[in-house]
């Protein structure tokens, strides 16, 4: 598939590493020929140097034949432009990213009318969205939701008094009541997709499926439930901060943000008037114990720099605040951060290309089954996926025991007409349903696939 | 460091000059030459066994750098010269092992310098192998293997920069892989036409083939001592024809396929090669005027020497030394000057000319007024001061690196017209030169001939690859 980006910053460079991994044509569009020269080296693209809205520019990258156009510039008046030149000179989808929140909220739907945009992109709201699930459920280090919240997908970390130390999955089946399915097992550098005679062991990072009660119930019963997190305290004025904090707002909770800017200030006091804001720096320990960080409920720290929030994070574990997260943005970064024991980390990068390759994916095979959504876990090792299964599956009916199921891959879990299954040997696909399949090592494009 | 990878490259490159020896013994088997099948079946082997090598030895990762890829493209280019010699040496039909070196380095890199003295006595194995190098070497082995090959690297630009001439090189499409295929497929479209078109003018299909595979590749390897001399009218224009096209930048051929004319169209450097070619057509035409009976002839060899050189293939009508000093002169401008960036051409590229060019207009302006502040414009785009500082540094490069030749090869004491002449033809690979060069180059001494061997390297992978293989840092681990 053709597919052309502009802007080549983190974002932009994150989404076409990812749709080069998918074995796509891709084009970049820059400003900066040192930016282009350096993409072209390391990955199989062509570069264009210019701007993403000069017409020459997008007919020297072939915009026409383009199946879908990226626009992932820092700005949204820019990304919003380009990509409705482009849609005028013939590319067939087009996304932006839209950060401001001006933009968002009541405008958005409007604007993706008026520019006929396929898709706008908020990295900032899908990072915040990631950050108040967590908050809600702090037990989990990561969490996704499939099926309109039908299912969740939880990462957590094994500690070394962990219960599960030495378990192995049927033993866990058999001691534990709450229905969940380890699903994936991240042990150093290595992630395996478990069978049941699979060990666990401390420090491994596990992904497990379950409805959201089973969760609750299976973390209950390990002895590591963390309730909610009702007083957060937020370091830096991002627009991340600003999207989390309306939610958390919304849902009631108690919201601290720490900021220097009087500027950023001013909006929010404007803008979510409930929320506490604090002048100040936040990389001051003093002002933070001030501030009574020691009795807030979460921790998280979403400055511009990575490093900060790194150390920060890793301060406010020290004082045992019950759940810390870090806005980590580079890749290399936050494997350190992983390894100084910080476990809740988010990146915008991340979120943005899963939101693009799901989407360019589902462009690929519209035909068949659908994807509904695709996550990639453990530095993208993982894939989890949900399709929606057609009438021409194969294997429908069939017991999943008897099915011929490709190495690496499993069914992680059913939905069927909103009712929620945890799959065993004996149940089978039917049409209409979304299943949860979680692939290792390959791509998953249809449902077939899966399929020896 | 990675040199399981260097190792795997190589050896896929070496895979790739194995089947083609396997074609050309193929072809010395059909003509019934057992003998000289043999040695290119066994060449064959020995290039397949470096293949099997690197498919035993896998490399543990893939990391990949600019170093390695220049590395890489350097060492298979000398080890393919080296395998490729074999079968000249073995079946002793070229005696010397550094006259076989020489003779089919002349060939990979296109350039067409012989030290044979007799070349219809050769075998049509072993000339169509010969011949065969020209080819694959033209369009350049890495791109060939890029083509066919599965490469998981996404930075395979650095090899394909490594092996295809001029100031920048782009891509047709996004994918490299598609890139070297549609590059490949318009160079065997075009290679099949001109096959054609000379049988047609009496060609038999043997020697069409290898004058076509000479001339595709801008090589100039013929089957006779006299080289196009004795053919048709009618054939001297096809080659003349084909010669200009195969020096022109591929990406024009690329627009046209994809009906892209005005693009095409709006190449500068097309433009100004056309009229670099033209005029010197019209110079060495009225220079030679009292040479040849009609107007007729005398165009027509004019146009034949000009084409020749200028796309650095050096096939000849005639003995150069039977011209004027003006239109030799003309000439010699012609084997510095090459043809387009992106084509199977040699030289400096005209790309590069023109660049230079514009670099000395805005100098000289900034001269006259030192404020002024102009960026120079090429093909409808601002070149940046990294291609343009490139460009410079490249030039310094190409002469300081003929020069250090020209000393060398003239220690042979053949004159300084031979001197200068041999140095540019190979270093720019043209091929055939003045004076006593003019026939072939069995007169230098071994010393002379390795020294060449290198020049033609240098001059076919644009100085860098091979300059850093003896740059002692960087073979160092890091």
């Amino acid at each position: 598939m053709k597919i052309v980006i502009s802007g080549c910053g983190k974002i932009g460079v994150t989404v076409l590493e990812s749709l080069v991994n998918e074995g796509h044509d891709i084009t970049v569009i820059d400003n900066d020929p040192a930016v282009i020269e350096e993409i072209t080296n390391l990955f199989d693209v062509m570069g264009v140097c210019g701007s993403c809205t000069d017409c020459d520019v997008l007919r020297e990258a072939r915009i026409d034949e383009a199946e879908m156009f990226v626009s992932t510039s820092a700005s949204d008046e820019i990304n919003m432009l380009s990509c409705f030149i482009a849609k005028r000179m013939g590319a067939k989808h087009t996304i932006s990213r839209i950060r401001n929140p001006e933009y968002n909220y009541s405008a958005l739907a409007f604007l993706r009318h008026q520019l006929d945009l396929s898709m706008a992109i908020n990295p900032d709201m899908l990072v915040a969205q990631d950050l108040y699930n967590i908050l809600k459920f702090p037990s989990a280090m990561k969490i996704e939701h499939f099926s309109r919240r039908n299912f969740q997908m939880i990462e957590l970390n094994l500690k070394p008094d962990s219960a599960l130390d030495g378990m192995s999955l049927i033993q866990m089946r058999a001691k534990y009541s709450a229905k969940v399915l380890v699903c994936a097992v991240q042990r150093g550098d290595k992630v395996f997709i478990p069978k049941g005679n699979f060990v666990l062991k401390s420090n491994d990072r596990i992904g497990i499926t379950a409805t959201p009660t089973e969760a609750v119930k299976f973390f209950k019963e390990l002895n590591v439930y963390q309730k909610e997190a009702k007083d957060i305290m937020i370091l830096g004025g991002s627009r991340i901060a600003y999207y989390l904090a309306k939610m958390l707002i919304a849902s009631g909770s108690s919201v601290k943000i720490i900021e220097r800017d009087s500027e950023v200030i001013q909006r929010f006091c404007d803008d979510i008037p409930k929320a506490t804001i604090v002048a100040g720096d936040g990389a001051q320990q003093e002002l933070l114990l001030e501030e009574g960080i020691k009795d807030t409920e979460a921790f998280v720290s979403l400055t511009g720099s990575d490093e900060e929030n790194i150390l920060m994070s890793v301060f406010a574990a020290s004082l045992e605040v019950p759940k810390t997260i870090a806005k980590v943005n580079k890749e290399e970064l936050s494997n350190l951060a992983k390894n100084l024991g910080l476990d809740s980390i988010v990146s915008p990068r991340e979120v943005v290309s899963d939101v693009v390759v799901r989407y360019a994916r589902a462009l690929r095979h519209s035909l068949g089954s659908n994807i509904e959504t695709l996550y990639r876990l453990f530095s993208d090792q993982v894939e989890a996926i949900e399709f929606k299964v057609s009438s021409e599956f194969e294997m429908k009916n069939v017991p999943l025991k008897e099915m011929p199921l490709k190495e690496h891959i499993l069914i992680a879990g059913i939905v069927r007409e909103r009712k929620p299954i945890i799959p065993t040997g004996d149940d089978v696909i039917l049409p209409n349903d979304r299943v949860i399949i979680i692939a290792e090592g390959q791509r998953i494009q249809n449902l077939s696939d899966i399929l020896r | 460091m990675n040199y399981r990878m260097i190792l795997n490259f190589i050896g896929k490159i070496m895979g790739v000059e194995a089947v083609c020896m396997m074609i050309s013994a193929f072809v010395g088997f059909l003509y019934g030459e057992f003998s000289s099948a043999l040695w290119l079946a066994l060449g064959a082997v020995v290039a397949f066994a470096f293949f099997v090598l690197s498919v035993i030895f896998k490399p543990k990762d893939q990391v990949f750098f600019a170093k390695e890829g220049l590395i890489s493209v350097a060492l298979a280019w000398v080890l393919m010269s080296i395998v490729g010699a074999l079968p000249f040496y073995f079946s002793g039909e070229i005696k010397g092992f550094i006259n076989c070196v020489f003779e089919t380095v002349s060939g990979l890199t296109t350039t067409g310098a012989t030290i044979l003295n007799d070349v219809e006595s050769l075998s049509h194995g072993m000339l169509f192998w010969r011949s065969f190098t020209h080819w694959i070497g033209g369009m350049g082995v890495l791109v060939l293997v890029m083509a066919v090959l599965p490469t998981a690297s996404g930075r395979s630009m650095h090899m394909l920069r490594a092996e295809m001439p001029g100031p920048v090189i782009g891509k047709l499409v996004p994918k490299a892989k598609t890139t070297a295929r549609l590059l490949y497929i318009i160079y065997i479209a075009l290679t099949i036409l001109m096959i054609i078109l000379l049988c047609f003018g009496g060609m038999n299909l043997f020697e069409s083939v290898i004058h076509t595979f000479g001339t595709a590749g801008t090589g100039g390897f013929g089957t006779k001592a006299d080289s196009i001399a004795s053919y048709s009218p009618y054939c001297q224009w096809v080659i003349t024809a084909f010669m200009l096209i195969f020096a022109a930048n591929f990406n024009i051929y690329y627009f046209v396929l994809i009906k892209k004319f005005s693009s095409a169209l709006k190449s500068q450097e097309l433009w100004v090669y056309g009229a670099i070619v033209l005029s010197a057509i019209t110079l060495i035409a009225l220079n030679v005027r009292g040479l040849f009976a009609t107007t007729g002839e005398t165009v027509r060899h004019s146009a034949f020497q000009v084409a020749s050189i200028i796309s650095t293939t050096g096939y000849t009508t005639l003995d150069f030394n039977a011209l004027p000093t003006f239109s030799k002169s003309i000439l010699l401008m012609l084997m510095l000057i090459g043809g387009c960036a992106g084509s199977t051409a040699g030289g400096l590229k005209v790309s590069r000319l023109v660049l230079l060019c514009k670099m000395i207009q805005n100098r000289i302006l900034r001269v006259v007024h030192p404020r002024n502040v102009k960026a120079v414009k090429f093909e409808g785009k601002t070149v940046d001061e990294e291609t343009l500082s490139g460009v410079s540094t490249y030039f310094a490069l190409y002469c300081i690196c003929q020069v250090v030749v020209f000393l060398l090869v003239s220690l042979d004491g053949f004159g300084i017209e031979v001197s200068i002449s041999a140095t540019a033809a190979t270093f720019n690979n043209v091929g055939p030169a003045y004076g006593a060069a003019y026939a072939g180059y069995d007169g230098f001494s071994n010393l002379t001939k390795v020294v060449m061997s290198f020049a033609m390297l240098f001059g076919r992978l644009e100085i860098y690859p091979m300059l850093i293989l003896f740059i002692p840092f960087a073979w160092r681990k890091k």
